[in-house]
């Protein structure tokens, strides 16, 4: 009997079939939507290549700002220098253990959310037979530590924007803009330091912290990180929006359309030109 | 939250049936009416149903203190412990639905074959220690409370249930599940084991067809932290010794 | 007539119970060599066992220095109340240690000392901090353990399936007879040794920590091929059980929530164990404890649903989740009680049968049948009239494996399988499908054993008197008559009222032997406390245990015998404070 019975194809009463009586779905819209108007909002941007900088604050999706370190090379380059920065946070977040959980649920409908019958096939689940993570492009979620790597070099490019954000003309002092500055660095670096595979990283490799002072170390990193990683998830998706709220920010501060508030006295509506 | 007082009549559905020649769940969902006391969990009211409607009605159960794992259901479709499943936590205008555990073969009524579980089990290298010389033995609480989180399992087998690999893609034959995802975790990470099963853990538990959707995490009732303390942390062992080219190397010449 | 064809198994041993016991005698007898196979009513490692919570006593010395074999020793027989079996108690003594780090050794994950040994926790009449534990999971390590252990050394498990009756042949058991639960079916399994681990009776009463599974089965089957039961009128009623909401009474707080510094209070406020034991406070012994709350709640001193408060909050909640994590989630979401905010209320439980199946204290050979062994709380003689808690736990591995190995020995020695008589086993096939065919319209098994639980928690409770007791055996005699002509609906596919409509037979019959035994002792001991006789009778009962079997034409017959002399080695270890019950014993000799 179980022989049988194990052996059975795809056993599925069609998409969204459960006898769940809780709103399981609203998850799954919130992420599409999300996801959705982000993706179509980052690639515009990408696109735009500019208002990315105005006073002292630079936009995330342009840090580092390449064309003001390598000015020579954007003259052959002359795409947005965004595509040599984006395909990196993209990476990253991409083969993020929680987007991973995140998208396979609300875009690839597998499993649409715990004990709901997903869709046979076609757009709602793009994948014919189901191998999880074992074949191309999926496996590729295993270099997830790499893009970490390049994560953590930007994010110290976050700290370098972020203290020039407190100076304009030599002079210390803050705006509404410092303030996104930062508050979209400090949770940037949060969601970057709560990490899976820095958590595997920097201690969660070892069989054992008992020992002597290497392992006292070891623990003590690995078991604060630990509490960080909890909360990965809220990272996450909160450092998403500051993200996209500080590019938004200083576009529109750039482009004229609101002014930014500042300890300085200056007024940089409008001046952060189209490069 | 505040318990209802006094007696209330409830509406129940539940599954009775039989399975075919397959282990298929075949059979209807029938209606009871049950005095529900205040407190009661889902397992009260079928045992009072089992004492006074219908005497047959399979249920597997023992503690009903949520400690061994026996009584994994459905619950109005959310794979539970029926003993640990407050009906006063529940709408009371809405009938309670009670079905098995969908992914495994039918018995009867409640109860469903879980045998598959019990075979994965015996394929895993059992705890190697380092040495035979007990007396030198040490390790700190901090390295148990590490293992001991994954030792907590109850074996309700609510995870296996709950995970779309195995309930909708039925990859009973390559692919080890939750539970014993989470066995070879307290085993990997045991501070005085030795043994190597990260090829298992890739090959034959088939670890890469978890896609971490956490439904198991979301399901366990002894709440162990399934997908970011043991799954995730045996994948990261798997990309060291399988596809970070840097430890790879470290591992060849001997450094781990 | 149904079919009453039955498949046919042969081994060499035959373990009935896959608790701790029955685990760990199946991995001792098949590390002899020879065949074994494993039987459970429940799912492997559901066993009652993961319900134990504190602990597992045993003089390791890795907390407290001071501790030795001799002083678990000494605790045991004094908690005992000097009637327990003392070979049993030193053996156990001398071996836990040993069966402890054993476990350790096949993968056991215990909670740790400072430098990283397995860290003991004090305990109810423990002298010194002696159990090894893991929070308040113990028993789940412990079977999981054994369970990981067992399931990689050969042993044929076979789940979900009850034996009903032993075989035997001549003098010697030849096997066991029962049904699978899933098909119905049955099944003989044909074995030169039995090992009997089946536990307890308490799904005799109604508030109980016990699970379904206790049903009295390995005591019935035993007695009826002529065991003897010993000292069942002494029964373990756990002081801290909840009590509210209703559905949730009997379901255990362990007494690691007082060895963890728990205080226990009444209605006034008042720490009331100082009237009962100044000394030892709620670390006293469980019957104390169970007879102290009884009192207050009887006396009005009660918490509002009946028990009394038991208040751990004060160690503050970090530390509660970390040492008691099962009882801080059993309270919030069955009790609607953070313990780590406030107290919880308990109240007395039935939690432990101290008395069972006669056996040989070395190998645990049962008296009166060759090849049919006992361990567990099933066998009686290690806890005498009060089970120390943490002793069952080391009870289950130190007996576990004795009688895994003597077993396995015993069945090395025999050349031939036992004859099976297939006539009687075809009675037992038709006795077990004879409800079927019974009256639709009779009462169901579990109408019975609501008014067993019923009348054993009035009559054969956590107090008696005579004349309780002797109303309770005359309407145990009604009750024996109701099960016989009970009904069952449905078919034999696992039919949990086919179940019961068997084992409530030997619930009532083991319910009987509890309520006799209690009717002989005249005197309050341990875990047993007589209304009419309130004080300990030294003269007639310190020195003897009571002994009950069937006879020849199935009555009960009880009697006593006298309990066997301590060595004066062992003698030698107690002081002044011992000297009533040492006395006389010294002058015997």
């Amino acid at each position: 009997m179980l022989e049988a019975f194990l052996s059975k194809n795809l056993v599925t009463q069609g998409f969204g079939k459960t006898d769940r009586k809780d709103a399981w779905w609203w998850e799954q819209v919130f992420t599409v939507v999300a996801l959705t108007v982000f993706g179509l909002y980052g690639v515009y941007r990408a696109f735009e290549n500019g208002f990315y900088e105005v006073g002292p604050y630079l936009s995330p999706f342009y840090s580092p700002n390449l064309k003001a370190l390598f000015p020579q090379a954007f003259d052959w380059f002359q795409l947005s220098p965004a595509f040599l920065i984006l395909w990196a946070p993209l990476g990253f977040r991409g083969t993020c253990y929680f987007y991973r959980r995140t998208y396979y649920r609300a875009i690839f409908n597998d499993p649409p959310a715990c004990a709901v019958d997903k869709p046979k096939q076609g757009l709602l689940r793009p994948l014919a037979d189901y191998t999880g993570e074992t074949l191309f492009p999926f496996i590729l979620q295993n270099f997830h530590r790499y893009f970490l790597y390049v994560a953590l070099v930007l994010v110290a490019f976050h700290w370098v924007h972020a203290f020039q954000s407190i100076f304009w003309d030599g002079q210390i002092g803050f705006g509404v803009g410092s303030l996104i500055v930062w508050l979209d660095t400090i949770l940037l670096t949060l969601y970057v330091f709560s990490c899976h595979s820095l958590r595997h990283l920097i201690g969660g490799k070892l069989n054992t912290f008992t020992g002597g002072i290497f392992s006292r170390i070891a623990y003590f990193k690995w078991f604060n990180q630990t509490k960080l990683n909890q909360e990965h998830w809220l990272y996450a998706w909160v450092s998403l929006f500051t993200v996209g709220l500080c590019d938004l920010y200083i576009r529109l501060v750039a482009n004229g359309t609101i002014t930014d508030w500042n300890t300085w006295g200056l007024d940089w509506s409008g001046v952060g030109c189209l490069h | 939250m505040m318990m209802s007082l006094g007696v209330v009549d409830r509406e129940f559905h539940v599954f009775r049936g039989l399975p075919d020649a397959d282990g298929e769940h075949i059979g209807e969902v029938k209606s009871f009416t049950v005095p529900v006391q205040p407190g009661w969990v889902v397992l009260d009211a079928l045992l009072y149903l089992q004492a006074h409607n219908a005497p047959d009605l399979a249920i597997r159960w023992n503690c009903k203190a949520a400690k061994c794992g026996s009584c994994a259901a459905e619950i109005n479709g959310l794979p539970s412990l029926m003993c640990k499943t407050r009906l006063d936590h529940m709408p009371l205008d809405k009938p309670v639905l009670v079905r098995p555990m969908r992914t495994f073969p039918l018995i009867k009524d409640l109860v469903t074959d879980v045998s598959w579980n019990y075979e994965i089990n015996k394929r895993i290298t059992p705890f190697t220690p380092y040495n035979d010389d007990q007396s030198t033995w040490r390790y700190f609480q901090e390295d148990a409370d590490r293992v001991q989180e994954f030792r907590k399992c109850i074996e309700c087998f609510l995870c296996q249930n709950s995970c779309h690999v195995i309930r909708h893609h039925r990859k009973f034959n390559h692919f080890a599940g939750p539970r014993f995802l989470v066995r070879l975790a307290s085993l990997e990470m045991h501070p005085l084991d030795v043994a190597d099963r990260i090829p298992f853990i890739k090959e034959e538990a088939g670890i890469g067809l978890c896609n971490i959707t956490k439904c198991c995490t979301e399901r366990c009732p002894e709440d162990i932290r399934i997908t970011d303390n043991a799954i995730i942390p045996l994948k990261e062992r798997v990309v060291d010794r399988y596809y970070d080219p840097i430890t790879m190397l470290l591992h060849k010449i001997g450094i781990k | 007539m149904m079919s009453v064809h039955y498949e046919t198994k042969t081994y060499d041993v035959l373990v009935i119970g896959a608790g701790g016991a029955g685990l760990r005698a199946a991995i001792e007898a098949s590390a002899q060599g020879v065949s074994v196979a494993l039987v459970t009513k429940s799912l492997l490692g559901k066993a009652h066992t993961v319900m134990a919570e504190g602990g597992m006593a045993a003089a390791l010395s890795y907390v407290d220095a001071d501790d030795c074999w001799q002083a678990h020793y000494k605790d045991t027989i004094r908690g005992g109340k000097y009637l327990s079996n003392y070979r049993m108690a030193e053996l156990h003594a001398k071996e836990a240690p040993e069966r402890v780090k054993e476990l350790e050794k096949w993968g056991a994950v215990f909670d740790r000392t400072p430098d990283g040994r397995i860290l003991q926790r004090p305990f109810g009449g423990h002298t010194y901090r002696r159990l090894a534990h893991v929070g308040d999971r113990t028993g789940l390590e412990l079977i999981r353990t054994l369970q990981d252990k067992g399931i990689h050394c050969g042993i044929d498990v076979h789940m979900e399936c009850t034996m009903t009756h032993l075989l035997k042949d001549g003098d010697q058991v030849a096997g066991a007879f029962g049904y699978w639960r899933e098909s119905g079916r049955f099944i003989l399994i044909n074995a030169k040794a039995v090992i009997l681990c089946t536990g307890g009776i308490g799904k005799a009463y109604k508030v109980t920590s016990n699970s379904w599974e206790y049903t009295a089965d390995g005591q019935a089957m035993a007695m009826k091929i002529g065991a003897e039961l010993i000292d069942m009128e002494f029964l373990q009623f756990h002081p801290t059980g909840m009590v509210c909401p209703p559905s949730v009474k009997g379901i255990l707080v362990t007494e690691a929530v007082r060895g963890e510094g728990g205080k226990l209070t009444n209605a006034l406020g008042e720490r009331f164990m100082k009237n009962y034991d100044p000394e030892r406070m709620e670390l006293s012994t469980r019957d104390i404890v169970s007879k102290a709350i009884y009192t207050e709640v009887k006396e009005g001193r009660g918490s509002p649903n009946g028990g009394v408060f038991l208040d751990i909050s004060h160690r503050g909640a970090d530390y509660i989740k970390r040492k008691l994590p099962s009882m801080y989630h059993q309270f919030l979401e069955l009790g609607d009680v953070d313990i780590t905010k406030g107290p919880m209320e308990v109240g007395p439980t039935m939690h432990y049968t101290m008395g069972g199946v006669r056996v040989h204290p070395e190998t645990q050979e049962v008296l009166n049948v060759t090849g049919l062994y006992a361990a567990g709380e099933v066998s009686g003689g290690l806890h005498g009239g009060n089970r120390l808690g943490g002793n069952s736990l080391s009870d289950l591995i130190v007996f576990g494996q004795r009688a895994g190995k003597h077993a396995a020995e015993f069945a090395k020695q025999q050349t031939v399988l036992p004859k099976i008589n297939d006539e009687e086993v075809k009675g037992y096939a038709e006795e077990l499908v004879a409800p079927f065919e019974r009256d639709s319209k009779a009462e169901t098994p579990y109408q019975i054993q609501a008014d067993l639980q019923d009348l054993m928690a009035n009559k054969v409770g956590i107090v008696r008197e005579e004349q309780g007791l002797k109303e309770a055996i005359e309407e145990l005699q009604v009750m024996k008559a109701r099960a016989k002509v009970a009904r069952v609906d449905g078919s034999r596919a696992y039919n949990p009222g086919w179940h019961l409509s068997h084992d409530i037979h030997n619930m009532i019959l083991v319910g009987e032997v509890v309520a006799q035994a209690a009717l002989q002792r005249t005197e309050s001991r341990g875990g047993h406390t007589r209304l009419d006789h309130l004080e300990p009778d030294n003269e007639q009962w310190r020195f003897v245990n009571s002994t009950i079997r069937l006879n020849e034409s199935d009555e009960l017959e009880v009697s006593t015998y006298e309990k066997p002399q301590m060595d004066a080695a062992l003698r030698d270890l107690f002081d002044k404070s011992d000297e009533l019950a040492i006395t006389q014993s010294k002058q015997k000799i």
